[in-house]
């Protein structure tokens, strides 16, 4: 038999597309980019065409100035070389998408970053049959269980209200997180103005002007230390534990992240209040999607593959490891 | 078993020691009995289930759980309770979680072979976090940073009693500690501690700031630079307390197997200096026989220890605390006749008329092992902690050398996010930097801004959470004392560092040398 999707070539520095001269994700700049979503790690700049959803194109504008882009709406088809490519969400982040590739009658989907939990800032992952699974593997241990966000957000909440001469620091990445977890606290009623760092005024503009709901939300800036005390505060997690954080009066510093599943990440991270908060698939998120999809064969993009590929093999499923350079997935 | 893991968690992820105190104390009063004294029993180690043995929870989660993906689990986590906590598949069973003295009861009672099953049943009844405390308190130790001592202060804050005086009952109740309950509580009796040998907490001394003190009111004796020490006998026991309350008898047995005599003593532990019966050695050569669980034969001959006596606090069952120092002291020499000489003498009062004299005395110390002057008022009771006008302690004027500032790391609590740790170097004659010391206090805020700085804009290579600076820093730095050491490259440690000055305007080349430190070696 002969391997399956041999129109595609995994390179330490993307996936790659001869006959559609066209990269997946790629950790340098090309000719011609098909960007499954916005993070750093999967969208750079320099590219000297990217084809992406409406929303992730807008998201690299935000960070790298106008892109030489192509939009593409979701469900929609196009025709690259020979290879017929279609963009279906991935339930990540904001305009994430699934890259479903199709040549020859065979069927190939690229998942990029995915999660099957709901999330109010972007369309639900959807499901593709296909001949090849390209998955990534992030949290792929079966130590890693999300558990359900409301009860983190209460959580959180209680912590707030039980404190109110201190802030809370909310440890979020920019782009995703941060306006998941602020469109889940106003899920939940909180509807006081949320207070949120310099760098990530641009994003949360953005994602308002793309439709996203986020209520009030002012700079943090210029404000008195006593005037945030009960306030929730949102900084990227690199401002955590930097001279910026001083300025909170004694604030309670938490950190929504899936790594924090793990205590002694927590504790190294100096965080007070851990909060398992991720845009990644958790191991059963992982391990369901496989076997929902039932694909021929899973080739693992990042994360912990080992663990993912043993998982496949024990079940008869032929996977492999791509291992792609460049992926970071500390912050999430 | 909920509201203790629900504490262990909070424990874990709180540093400051007010806040560990509140957690621990709103715990201790919602919990009911007997739950919460087992609880205690735990935080300060009194707790010991030896049954679980860290194989058992391998082998039992490798039935439930893929063995390789276990075993990179395992390898990512790093910890063997949390990992085991994290991976087992969600409850099994429908029946409520077990209450904390059920898990303790199950765990007291069983054996090694039971261990399997019982530990399958009660991981069944628990979601993770549950779990981790089971494990955490069935394999020992819970390193959830919280001491002896801070259990006992916050068990003493909530029910609004003297820590010391729950320090003085402590062995005199064993765990699940209902007596000290009701006491707390209001309904019962303060727990008698006559028959064991329990701990006092120290009386200590005040800096001596101004000599605005009127010296016919006390006795001045040498302050000594070893490890401040308490010996009980009562009822055939002996214990050796630091000064924190950590029994410390298992580490110097020879002075514990030579203090027969019922009675409290308060003293400097030391060691003879190099030799046999000289003098008392540095601090350094004490540091040898610390925290070892074990002394060899080796050990006990070449460091060997004894102690100089301060005080009397308990002669037999008279409690002569409340009595003035000079009656004290009159006591102490009479008991003293009753010790051992080789391994107890009394520290020597000194002449004091006037503090000129004093001065030119506590100038004149270069004795290894004399950290400067205490001053007694005569008629002090002695009580614990620092009461002011009754104690004094004078310091030797610390010695100085300007150093050039090597590497630097970011400090913790207040000071996290600041390079606030400093790797500090002098010159060899070959003209290298060689590292002398490392210090993290002694500067202002406005001086540590000023630091914080110098490192984050001089940084010339990084490792980890270290950075290398640019040698062109001279901190003066103040120190106790230096002795040969294998720490540092250089061949030397200094006692207590701490940067005095920040002499930008001194080039780093005219630093000091590592030839002139050697000389200031004791």
């Amino acid at each position: 038999m002969a391997p399956r999707a041999s129109w595609i070539e995994a390179h330490p520095t993307g996936i790659y597309l001869p006959t559609a001269d066209a990269w997946i994700d790629p950790a340098v700049p090309v000719d011609r980019a098909i960007i499954t979503h916005g993070h750093a790690d999967h969208a750079r700049g320099g590219h000297r065409a990217v084809l992406a959803t409406r929303e992730t194109l807008a998201i690299m504008d935000c960070r790298y100035g106008p892109q030489p882009g192509q939009a593409i709406g979701y469900g929609e088809t196009i025709r690259l070389g020979d290879v017929d490519l279609r963009l279906v969400p991935a339930g990540h982040v904001l305009g994430s998408a699934q890259a479903v590739l199709e040549r020859g009658g065979e069927r190939v989907v690229v998942s990029g970053d995915y999660k099957r939990r709901p999330d109010p800032t972007c369309a639900p992952f959807e499901p593709v049959s296909c001949d090849v699974f390209v998955t990534e593997a992030t949290f792929a241990l079966p130590v890693f269980r999300h558990p359900p966000i409301g009860g983190e957000i209460d959580r959180l909440l209680a912590v707030r209200e039980a404190q109110p001469e201190r802030a809370v620091l909310i440890g979020a990445y920019a782009l995703g997180k941060a306006q998941r977890v602020i469109a889940e606290l106003r899920r939940h009623g909180y509807d006081a103005p949320i207070f949120i760092h310099g760098a990530m005024q641009r994003l949360c503009d953005l994602y308002r002007e793309l439709g996203v709901d986020l209520g009030e939300l002012r700079p943090v800036a210029d404000l008195k230390p006593a005037e945030l005390a009960g306030r929730i505060v949102l900084a990227p997690p690199s401002a955590l534990n930097d001279r910026w954080s001083r300025r909170l009066p004694d604030p309670v510093t938490a950190m929504a992240s899936g790594w924090m599943r793990v205590r002694q990440r927590a504790r190294q991270r100096g965080v007070e209040m851990p909060l398992v908060i991720s845009d990644h698939a958790d191991w059963d998120e992982l391990t369901g999607t496989i076997s929902e999809i039932a694909p021929g064969e899973v080739w693992v993009t990042h994360g912990r593959e080992d663990a993912l590929v043993h998982w496949c093999r024990q079940r008869q499923i032929p996977a492999r490891e791509l291992a792609l350079v460049g992926r970071e997935d500390e912050d999430d | 078993m909920q509201a203790f893991a629900q504490l262990l968690d909070s424990l874990i992820y709180t540093r400051s020691r007010n806040a560990k105190l509140a957690l621990i104390g709103a715990y201790l009063k919602a919990a009911p009995d007997p739950d919460r004294g087992w609880a205690l029993a735990a935080l300060t180690g009194d707790l010991s289930l030896r049954a679980v043995q860290p194989g058992i929870i391998r082998a039992l989660v490798s039935q439930r759980v893929d063995p390789v993906l276990f075993g990179l689990s395992y390898d990512y986590v790093g910890d063997l309770a949390e990992t085991a906590a994290l991976i087992w598949p969600g409850a099994q069973i429908a029946a409520p979680p077990p209450r904390l003295s059920e898990v303790v009861d199950e765990l007291q009672r069983i054996t090694r072979t039971q261990a399997p099953a019982v530990m399958t049943r009660l991981l069944d009844r628990l979601d993770a976090d549950g779990r981790f405390a089971l494990l955490k308190l069935a394999t020992g130790g819970l390193r959830v940073g919280v001491s002896a001592r801070l259990a006992k202060t916050a068990f003493a804050q909530a029910f609004a009693l003297d820590p010391d005086d729950v320090e003085e009952v402590w062995h005199g109740v064993s765990p699940p500690y209902t007596a000290l309950f009701a006491w707390g509580e209001g309904r019962g009796e303060r727990p008698s501690s006559d028959d064991a040998p329990v701990f006092r907490p120290f009386m200590l001394a005040h800096p001596l700031d101004d000599r605005d003190v009127d010296l016919s009111d006390y006795a001045a004796e040498w302050k000594w630079d070893g490890i401040r020490v308490q010996l009980v006998h009562v009822g055939g026991e002996t214990r050796l307390y630091s000064r924190a309350g950590d029994d410390i008898t298992q580490s110097f047995p020879e002075v514990a197997e030579s203090y027969r005599t019922p009675g409290v003593l308060d003293g400097e532990l030391l060691v003879r200096g190099d030799v046999q019966g000289g003098a008392a050695a540095s601090f350094n050569a004490l540091q040898q026989r610390l925290g070892r669980k074990t002394v060899s034969q080796a050990m006990l001959r070449d460091f060997r220890a004894f102690v100089r006596l301060y005080d009397i606090l308990f002669d037999g069952p008279e409690d002569l605390r409340p009595q003035p120092w000079t009656q004290r002291r009159a006591r102490l020499e009479t008991f003293m006749s009753r010790l051992d000489s080789a391994r107890f003498d009394i520290s020597p009062l000194v002449d004091a008329p006037d503090f000129a004299a004093l001065e030119t005395l506590r100038l004149g110390a270069r004795e290894a092992a004399i950290e400067g002057l205490m001053l007694k008022r005569r008629n002090s009771p002695y009580v614990s902690g620092r009461r002011v006008g009754l104690w004094y302690k004078w310091k030797r004027d610390p010695l100085v050398a300007d150093c050039v500032m090597m590497y630097a790391q970011r400090g913790h609590g207040k000071r996290s996010s600041y390079y606030s740790d400093y790797t500090f170097g002098c010159w060899t004659e070959e003209g290298e930097l060689l590292p002398v010391g490392k210090a993290y206090s002694g500067f202002t805020d406005e001086e540590l801004m000023m630091l914080d700085r110098f490192v984050r804009s001089h940084t010339v290579a990084r490792f980890g959470p270290v950075r290398e600076v640019e040698k062109t820093l001279v901190l003066e730095v103040a120190f106790d004392s230096i002795h040969a050491s294998k720490r540092h490259k250089s061949g030397l440690a200094m006692r207590f560092p701490r940067i005095s000055r920040i002499r930008i305007d001194k080039p780093a080349a005219e630093a000091d040398r590592i030839v002139t430190l050697r000389g200031l070696a004791v």
